[in-house]
């Protein structure tokens, strides 16, 4: 029997050389006559290690990396494909702590499967979810996503299945399930990991949903920096479609679920809902007042359920296993996993999915190893560009909705972006005023106007002209965009701006004069 | 030869009856073309029965969309806060001096910062020092 091998094909493993490695490893193999088979799995997330080549062996899978491709011929002459002794070898994949210590019920199978194998997502409870939803009543399925207590994972956390009963109850002829794939957050990547690594968990969550509401039509709008993310949908939903668990009749249920792919055109803002339903339906992505809500009036003035990526892969779980399970995970009224993403300035950078509850510290030092500089970590940002800057006396606190919105910060997509004490916050308070300046969509003054504003003050600060009467009124700008902006583009950037302000002022040259 | 006057005319065909055809249709043109030229918004327009100013105002809405041709290769180099923290500015600025960028906030290669794209090819961790081997194969 051949050796399988598998090398992913997750973009950022692709970034850092893993198709040379492939391309090297079937070489190498063909030169020595050794028969392997080369499977292109999802990352595993565990981005320090990337390239990382796993090798399936009779005691499960053994990882090395982060493999070069000159490393290749080195682990041909250490037998790695029977897995082999060799200095990059990090032993049985499963038994690395990072994973271990992880809970992942949404990305169970990504890293593991080929993400285009029908075969190999049936075998680890792919479709499964389906299968149960078509058993129920449309008030079934809702009920069961309603007690699992799970919530928009985009960031906005509110309850999917409220949400999805809202859409039921509307009578429309034509009613649809959006896909909210423009994760332009930095410093998050679950999104598009899981887009890559398991396309079918997303697929089969928005049949799941599509089923709830009575939607015929769905749409996925990915970004366009995600160009491996849209090539990889695609090709999964076409195969879907041929396997009948897409199309006119799913599964000979009787029931029709169509969809397709749309590509965005980088604009941030259009990862707000109604800016994306907009861009759509071919406009600018300008923000639409609420009410009323796209759950009434959404895509083309129908009805719409409109979720995150990682809300929709995480239903086929909740439906497969129950509300029960799901909600075991979690504290308070935060239920199940959230894919956190660690970033920026880390040793050990990457994916972990854990149950809410966890903190900060643990996410810093028990998994990330501390800086990738080896300096101290100054403040860490949670939540993606609109989100907190957190100084090491918050590391503590539980990463929950509700305990995070107590010290006015928000867990967001789950991204984490952190600096080190090199990094001047005075100078990001700006950056965050400059990106809202870029990236506004222009309809409300608060964001347009004082966005540049805004940039304009920090300026100053930075400069040292003036410095009491300028931080006065960058809080009153702040202040004014936080309550006036029509969605979270304006509306949230106070929150990088101020908690900067608050925690460090040092870096904005004031004593430390502390506001709630 | 056809003439871009032509294409953008077929192609706008191709896609008018879509719902929401627009976006994609001008993903299509500059897929096919390398931009949008400035021939595009009227042509458009009478394909998909809308007003030259609204097509116009969807082109330049979205960074995406190019309305001149675009350096070859096209460089992207991700300016958002986890790179920042892993020295983008320095790549930037180096990067600058030998060819034509165009600053991207987030690639989703946020782990292995700082990041960038090369024709939709992307590569993490990149030092000046790997920017210039990078160019120098993209140049071969």
């Amino acid at each position: 029997m051949s050796a399988s091998i598998y090398v992913p094909i997750d973009s950022a493993a692709l970034a850092l050389g893993a198709d040379e490695v492939a391309s090297e490893i079937s070489l190498e193999a063909k030169r020595r006559g050794i028969e392997i088979k080369i499977v292109r799995n999802g990352s595993r997330g565990m981005f320090w290690l990337e390239p990382l080549v796993e090798v399936e062996t009779s005691k499960g899978r053994i990882a090395y990396g982060p493999v070069e491709a000159k490393d290749v011929k080195g682990l041909f002459d250490a037998g790695f494909e029977s897995g082999g002794k060799h200095d990059l070898c990090l032993g049985l994949t499963e038994e690395i702590p990072y994973l271990k210590k992880q809970e992942r019920l949404t990305f169970a199978r990504v890293g593991i499967i080929d993400p285009f194998s029908l075969e190999d997502y049936l075998a680890r409870e792919g479709y499964q979810g389906l299968r149960r939803a078509i058993s129920l009543s449309s008030e079934g399925i809702v009920q069961e996503v309603t007690e699992s207590g799970l919530r928009g994972r985009g960031g906005a956390a509110f309850p999917t299945g409220i949400k999805w009963n809202t859409v039921m109850k509307a009578q429309a002829d034509q009613k649809y399930v959006v896909c909210n794939a423009d994760e332009g957050d930095s410093g998050t990547f679950a999104d598009r990991m899981l887009m890559e690594g398991d396309p079918y968990s997303l697929i089969e969550g928005m049949t799941i949903a599509a089923l709830a509401v009575g939607a015929t039509e769905g749409y996925i709008y990915v970004r366009s920096e995600y160009p491996h993310a849209i090539a990889a949908l695609n090709k999964a939903i076409s195969i879907a479609k041929d396997a009948g668990y897409l199309g006119q009749d799913i599964l000979e249920s009787g029931k029709a679920f169509e969809l397709e792919v749309r590509k965005a055109a980088g604009a941030y803002v259009c990862g707000e809902e109604t800016a994306m339903l907009e861009s759509i339906e071919g406009k600018r992505g300008i923000v639409r007042a609420k009410p009323p809500l796209p759950a009434l009036s959404g895509l083309f003035g129908k009805p719409t359920v409109i979720n995150n990526v990682i809300s929709l892969a995480t239903v086929p779980v909740i439906l497969a296993r129950g509300a029960e399970f799901y909600k075991r995970y979690g504290m308070g009224r935060s239920r199940g996993t959230l894919p956190f993403q660690l970033a920026g300035n880390i040793k050990q950078g990457g994916l972990i999915e854990k149950a809410f509850g966890v903190t900060l510290r643990e996410m810093l030092y028990d998994f990330g190893g501390g800086s990738a500089s080896g300096r101290p970590i100054k403040a860490v940002q949670v939540g993606g560009p609109l989100g907190s800057y957190l100084p090491e006396s918050q590391w503590d606190v539980a990463m929950d909705y509700e305990e995070y919105s107590a010290i006015w910060a928000v867990l967001g997509h789950g991204g984490i972006v952190v600096h080190d004490e090199t990094a001047d916050l005075a100078r990001l308070a700006r950056y965050a005023m400059d990106f809202c300046a870029i990236e506004s969509c222009g309809k409300c003054t608060p964001c347009r106007i004082g966005s540049v504003r805004g940039v304009e003050v920090m300026d100053r600060i930075i400069e040292g002209k003036e410095r009491t009467r300028q931080i006065g009124l960058l809080r009153e700008l702040c202040d004014t965009m936080l309550n006036g902006s029509m969605c979270a583009m304006g509306g949230m950037t106070p929150y990088p701006v101020l908690s900067a302000l608050n925690h460090f002022p040092g870096d904005f040259g004031v004593a430390g004069e502390r506001h709630a | 030869m056809k003439e871009p006057a032509d294409k953008i005319a077929d192609l706008a065909a191709k896609h008018r009856d879509r719902p929401g055809a627009l976006l994609p249709l001008l993903h299509a043109i500059q897929d096919e073309m390398g931009y949008i030229p400035p021939e595009s918004a009227s042509i458009i327009a009478s394909a998909l029965n809308l007003s030259s100013a609204e097509v116009q105002g969807v082109i330049t809405f979205y960074h995406y969309f190019r309305t001149e041709p675009s350096s070859i290769p096209r460089v992207e180099i991700c300016c958002a806060e986890s790179c920042q923290s892993m020295g983008s500015d320095k790549l930037l600025a180096h990067a600058r001096t030998v060819c034509d960028v165009h600053p991207v906030y987030c690639l989703g290669l946020c782990a292995s910062s700082p990041a960038m794209m090369v024709d939709e090819k992307p590569y993490a961790r990149v030092t000046p020092e790997k920017f210039d081997s990078i160019m120098k194969k993209a140049a071969s």
